[in-house]
């Protein structure tokens, strides 16, 4: 390149010093003090709450827990009150769904059985969660022997398939069959995977500087898990419980289905479509609504562990 | 490298061993009788159920009961059905079918899972990756048996394009539709996963630094982005075979594929006890050796596994 | 500049003095939720053939953003809104995607800053190197590659480079891996070589070594550096001009010595004052027409380390006589790590150390990576059991010191860690954190707590507003001195402060220096002071202790190390600190 005549004179050649009005010096590391107070939860929550997600399965979600609570606000037909005489008629006025080959209806039936899907659920997950959050934060605060006895233990339910386990405990369990048992039976052996991920979390956070900080500064041991390890490691916990919850119902419906469920005098999504597939060919539709209630509710749970992901992770968030 | 592997082979073993022994525990030490199962709403004859106590040496101890139980396993005894078939001769027909299966699924969701997958990753926040991403929360949130239903209404009834159930001998072309639905009840984990870490990857330093050396972008699509984000999608392939082989039970059971699946889902339906254990026994070995391919896969994948530092 | 620059071929005759680069007006803006915020803002430099330029600044200063730029490597939510950038002629702002690809590496080379991340940890070294001579042309894939690979490496100063092609990055040290960066950045000897930041992970003598290997082959082959760096001492020594960045905006631009030694811009005044290896230099010459000159200059600079530091000492040397708070004894600690298979091997990471320190005095542990200082703090702290050898804490050995009477023995004695990212919970608000020791020994009741939180609010210089904030809102320089006020809310008498400056900017180190200072002459503060800066000691400590490899290689005053170093390793440090070759004020 040629330098050309009017081309400016190399800023480098001088000594250049820009003027004090364009470039004003400020305080070195001045205080922002008009912001809002901001942590990890703070920040989560103010992120959720704005994205329409984050809304429509939590109304979702509340609806569905509504449903579970008082079924009688949504529907007046009585479940059980089935007749032969109505068997795979379509819909009608009042039952907007149709009726199943037993002559029940399936609007009432789908509104009857939520209660138990949820408690499953939730009761499940209560159980995953208190398990799997004992041996996580146990044995990656204390570590050594602690650890060691407790990753064992874990790694030996870990190598059963949940499933396969609730299957075998229902099977032996038959005349035990109700909502406690079956909850037991899927949450007792799907813990490991919450424990290990807590597990490494606490790792990472017992080695940060602010524990060390704590333990030189004479807090104590349980204190230290309890106020600082706990809840800086908790949130993926948080996450994968709300997603659990969908896996549990889904567990429920699947071993209902394959008969080691919940006997077929329970009302449950499950049953009703393990009822249905016999007749897939005649009436799919008592087999689809059942699925869609299923399906949806599942679906919102998933989607509302998917927002807190996002929200809880600020890289997630940076990256968005 | 040889180290790693010895070591994970040897930490398998305690596993399977306590594994085994919850599994027997379960079913022959916990209140509720497994024998008395066996009859079903019928009842069972008192002559035959003592029989079939003094075949699974219930009238001795516990511990001693597990020790016959363990030599079972590896002699090849896995007992018989109530049926008076051998569950090694059953395991010997079915096992093939059903490897077949499960190898055509991890093929698909490999594929379908990673190719989406890199795809979403590279246009994030695009409309394909917000369609994927609906599409993947979906099936997820799908039991297999409705997926599978689905599958057998759509494909098997509605358009006719696959058989409903699968014949006899399970040839590879009638494997398809249930190798799909199997595929695709696992294949959500892997689209989440491969464009979580292909994102994660194009902001990694070593791609930017890439990128100034002059490499086409192309390249390091290929060379530095997607080979990095293989190792935790492999990984994630791994243990998700528990999953699979939950997927595989009801999903042969409903297309009637004759594996190994299909045999537990019928012996769950006549509650026959002891040839369930038998064959979640099989599972749980097969999830184990399983995690070791993966663990050995993932060593190969990673070297900063295989040059241990 | 005047060194003769050898053409690399006689068609490609470079032409000393004739721009190679010239940036016009840059403009660089990120996309945030609140708009688009600038982060360059109308900078102009122009670089020479075959001349080094550094571009100086603090972080968020814009420099690596402007960096970046000229071969648009810019993350994702950055765009250039305006100005032009001349290369070599050609507009590169105005190019596509595909014709940036054949200027970078191949005329264009660059160096990033962090060898750990920056390559790819799962291909061999060699594949790294051959796919960058291939992608620009100076190699055929296979055998050539392989060859000229091994070149490139050898160049770069690797030793048995052949072998070292196959193996993987985390086989490497970070030295190791930086030079093979800079291999890959030179390979294709490009035009110019964008440094950013090249050496600011690794430990200072291997920083010196191989700037020093940068500097000569870059002079071989007559690149043009663009040097991005923090260090003001390290921008002079390595490059014939300066230019200061400022908030996005140059204030400051001119020849390196000249810049240093008639600073016009307040800002650049500032980081002259407050630079620690300048500063340190200073000390060491006293010259008296520069102190002359700080003393014109005191209400433009904020915060000046030579005098701090001479004020200080001053006030350190009466207590130099008073009896030992800490007494470090034949420490001793080994750990095992395992060697990947199933044996442990022993690792004596403290080889019997012994020092003392004097109660109201700073000793400072001087060492780089890998040297045992943080393990000797950390067994200090008792935070570690030492393997042998005793700590004896006022009289107390630390070692039979339990229940009760370790909790009375941590209340005098607090530490400060480095990371101001990791040193406070980031679910704590600041209140509760400096709270946290008094709740914890149950000292006082709620409001008597909240009072005195206040008081250290004052004592650190931070506004009360910010009691209910938490970490994240603060900088690195806010959270350290809430780490300070929650180390001095039990009134400690010895206070650990572990590399606790070392992650900040330099004025804000300046000012963390300065209150420290002010901290110890006031509250009579015994300071046990880890560091691998040894610009820095010279500030701060009245005693010195050098390490490496676990062991106390020299132990003296301050001014006898610096004045009368008897170690060849504490002459190799601190004749590795940046700066140290420049004479100002001569």
């Amino acid at each position: 390149m040629e330098n050309s005549p009017n081309s400016p004179k190399p800023l480098s050649d001088t000594h250049f010093v820009a003027s004090i009005e364009e470039t004003p010096l400020q305080a070195t590391d001045s205080v922002a003090e008009d912001s809002r107070p901001s942590n990890l939860y703070i920040d989560a929550w103010r992120d959720a709450r704005q994205r329409p997600l984050f809304w429509i399965s939590g109304v979702f979600i509340l609806l569905v827990i509504v449903v579970a609570v008082f079924p009688g606000l949504f529907t007046q037909i009585d479940p059980r009150s089935c007749s032969l005489e109505f068997s795979n008629q379509g819909p009608s006025a009042g039952h907007i769904l149709g009726y199943t080959k037993q002559g029940c209806d399936v609007f009432s039936r789908i509104i009857f059985g939520t209660s138990t899907s949820l408690t499953v659920g939730i009761l499940s997950t209560v159980i995953v969660t208190v398990i799997g959050v004992i041996f996580g934060a146990l044995g990656g605060y204390f570590g050594r022997w602690v650890d060691a006895i407790l990753s064992r233990i874990g790694d030996i339910f870990f190598a059963i398939p949940y499933f396969l386990a609730a299957v075998v405990i229902m099977s032996v369990f038959v005349d035990y069959r109700n909502v406690l048992v079956i909850s037991l039976a899927i949450g007792f052996f799907a813990w490991p995977g919450t424990a290990r991920i807590l597990r490494g979390q606490v790792l990472s956070v017992k080695n940060s500087d602010y524990v060390t900080s704590a333990v030189a500064l004479g807090v104590s041991q349980l204190r230290i898990l309890w106020r600082h390890v706990l809840p800086n490691s908790i949130a993926p916990v948080i996450v994968i419980t709300t997603i659990g919850l969908a896996g549990a119902i889904v567990a429920e419906a699947t071993l209902s289905f394959l008969g080691v469920g919940l006997p077929p005098s329970v009302m449950s999504w499950g049953n009703d479509i393990s009822a249905a597939q016999r007749d897939l060919r005649n009436n799919p539709m008592t087999l689809v609504w059942p699925s869609i209630a299923l399906t949806s509710t599942v679906l919102a749970f998933v989607i509302m562990g998917e927002v807190i992901r996002d929200a809880l992770d600020p890289k997630a968030r940076a990256r968005r | 490298m040889l180290w790693y592997i010895l070591r994970r082979v040897l930490q398998v073993i305690p596993v399977f061993l306590g594994a085994t022994l919850l599994i027997y525990f379960m079913v022959f030490a916990l209140p509720g009788d497994p024998i008395a199962a066996l009859g079903g709403d019928r009842g069972l004859n008192p002559a035959v159920a003592d029989a079939i106590r003094a075949r699974y040496h219930l009238d001795q101890p516990f511990f001693i009961q597990y020790l016959y139980y363990l030599q079972g396993i590896f002699t090849g005894d896995l007992g018989t059905t109530f049926s008076g078939q051998k569950v090694s001769d059953i395991l010997g027909r079915t096992l093939p079918v059903t490897f077949r299966l499960a190898v055509m699924a991890i093929i698909i969701e490999a594929i379908v899972g990673i190719l989406i997958g890199l795809v979403a990753g590279l246009r994030k926040n695009g409309v394909f990756d917000t369609v994927s991403l609906l599409l993947s929360l979906v099936l997820i949130s799908m039991p297999i048996f409705v997926l599978a239903f689905l599958a057998q209404f759509v494909f098997g009834i509605k358009l006719g394009w696959a058989r409903t159930t699968v014949s006899g001998d399970a040839p590879l072309n009638e494997l398809i539709l249930p190798a799909f639905v199997l595929a695709f009840f696992v294949v959500a984990n892997v689209i989440r996963l491969t464009r979580t870490s292909v994102i994660e990857n194009l902001d990694a330093d070593f791609v930017r630094t890439a990128t100034a050396k002059g490499l086409s972008r192309p390249r390091i699509i290929r060379v530095h982005v997607l080979r990095n984000s293989l190792i935790p999608v492999v990984t994630l392939i791994g243990t998700d075979f528990g999953l699979l082989i939950v997927g595989a039970t009801v999903t042969e059971g409903i297309f009637n594929v004759p594996g190994v699946g299909n045999t537990l889902f019928k012996a769950i339906i006549l509650s026959e006890a002891p040839t369930v254990v038998s064959f979640v026994t099989v599972f749980v070995i097969v999830y184990l050796l399983s995690n070791l391919l993966v663990d050995v896969l993932y060593a190969f994948l990673d070297p900063r596994i295989r040059y241990g530092k | 500049m005047s060194q003769p620059t050898p053409t690399t071929s006689p068609t490609d005759k470079r032409r000393i003095g004739a721009p190679l680069l010239e940036i016009r007006d840059l403009q660089v803006s990120f996309a945030t939720q609140a708009g688009m915020v600038p982060a360059v803002n109308g900078v102009s430099l122009t670089l020479l053939q075959g001349e080094t330029l550094a571009i100086v600044g603090e972080s968020g200063s814009g420099k690596t953003t402007t960096a970046l730029s000229v071969i648009k490597l810019l993350p994702g939510a950055a765009e250039i809104t305006g100005g032009s950038i001349l290369f070599d002629g050609v507009d590169l702002t105005k190019l596509s995607e595909k014709e940036l690809e054949s200027v970078r590496g191949k005329q264009i080379g660059f160096v990033p800053q962090d060898p750990m991340s920056n390559l790819n940890p799962v291909w061999r070294i060699g594949f790294q190197v051959e796919e960058t001579l291939v992608a620009n042309g100076k190699a055929q894939r296979g055998r050539d590659a392989r060859e000229k690979a091994i070149a490139v490496l050898e160049s770069a100063g690797l030793g048995d480079a052949a072998q070292r092609m196959r193996q993987y990055p985390h086989q490497f040290s970070g030295g190791m891996r930086q030079r093979v960066l800079i291999g890959i950045g030179l390979s294709s000897t490009p035009k110019l070589l964008i440094a950013d930041e090249p050496t600011s992970a690794l430990d200072v003598t291997v920083q010196r070594v191989i700037l020093d290997h940068l500097a000569k082959l870059t002079a071989e082959s007559g690149t043009s550096v663009l040097f991005i760096t923090h260090d003001l001492g390290l921008a002079a020594e390595r490059a014939q001009k300066l230019v200061v960045m400022y908030k996005g905006r140059v204030v400051e631009a001119g020849p390196s010595v000249e810049l240093l030694q008639n600073p016009q811009h307040p800002y650049t005044k500032r980081l002259v004052a407050a630079a620690p290896s300048l500063a340190s230099h200073r000390l060491q010459g006293s010259a008296s027409s520069i102190a002359a000159r700080d003393q014109r200059d005191a209400e433009s600079a904020d915060v000046d380390l030579a005098r701090t530091a001479e004020e200080r000492a001053a006030h350190a040397a009466s207590a130099l006589a008073a009896p030992p708070a800490v007494q470090v004894e034949n420490l001793t600690k080994v750990f095992r790590i395992s060697s990947g298979k199933l044996r442990s091997e022993p690792f004596t990471a403290v080889d019997s150390v012994s020092f003392s320190i004097a109660k109201g005095t700073t000793t400072a542990l001087v060492g780089e990576s890998g040297s045992g200082k943080s393990t000797v703090a950390r067994l200090v702290l008792k935070l570690d059991e030492p393997t042998s050898g005793r700590i004896v804490v006022d009289g107390r050995d630390l070692s039979t010191t339990r229940g009760k009477d370790l909790l009375a023995l941590r209340r005098r004695m607090q530490p400060v860690f480095q990371d101001p990212f990791g040193s406070l919970d980031p679910l704590y608000n600041i209140g509760a954190t400096i709270a946290e020791p008094l709740v914890a020994h149950r000292v006082g009741n709620a409001r008597e707590q909240q009072a005195r939180v206040l008081e250290l609010l004052d004592q650190v210089s931070l506004p009360k507003k910010l009691v209910d904030r938490y970490p994240n809102e603060l900088s690195g320089g806010q959270r350290q001195r809430v780490a300070i006020a929650r180390a001095l809310a039990l009134k400690p008498d010895i206070v650990v402060l572990d590399e606790a400056v070392s992650a900040l900017d330099v004025l804000v180190q300046a000012q963390i220096l300065a209150l420290l200072g002010e901290l110890q002459s006031e509250l009579d503060l015994t300071y046990l002071f880890i560091t691998h800066d040894l610009a820095v000691v010279r500030l701060i400590a009245d005693n010195v202790c050098v390490m490496r490899k676990g062991r106390i290689v020299e132990a003296a005053s301050t001014s006898e190390v610096f004045d009368n170093p008897k170690e060849q390793y504490t002459q190799e440090l601190l004749a590795a600190i940046p700066g140290a070759g420049i004479t100002l004020g001569a």
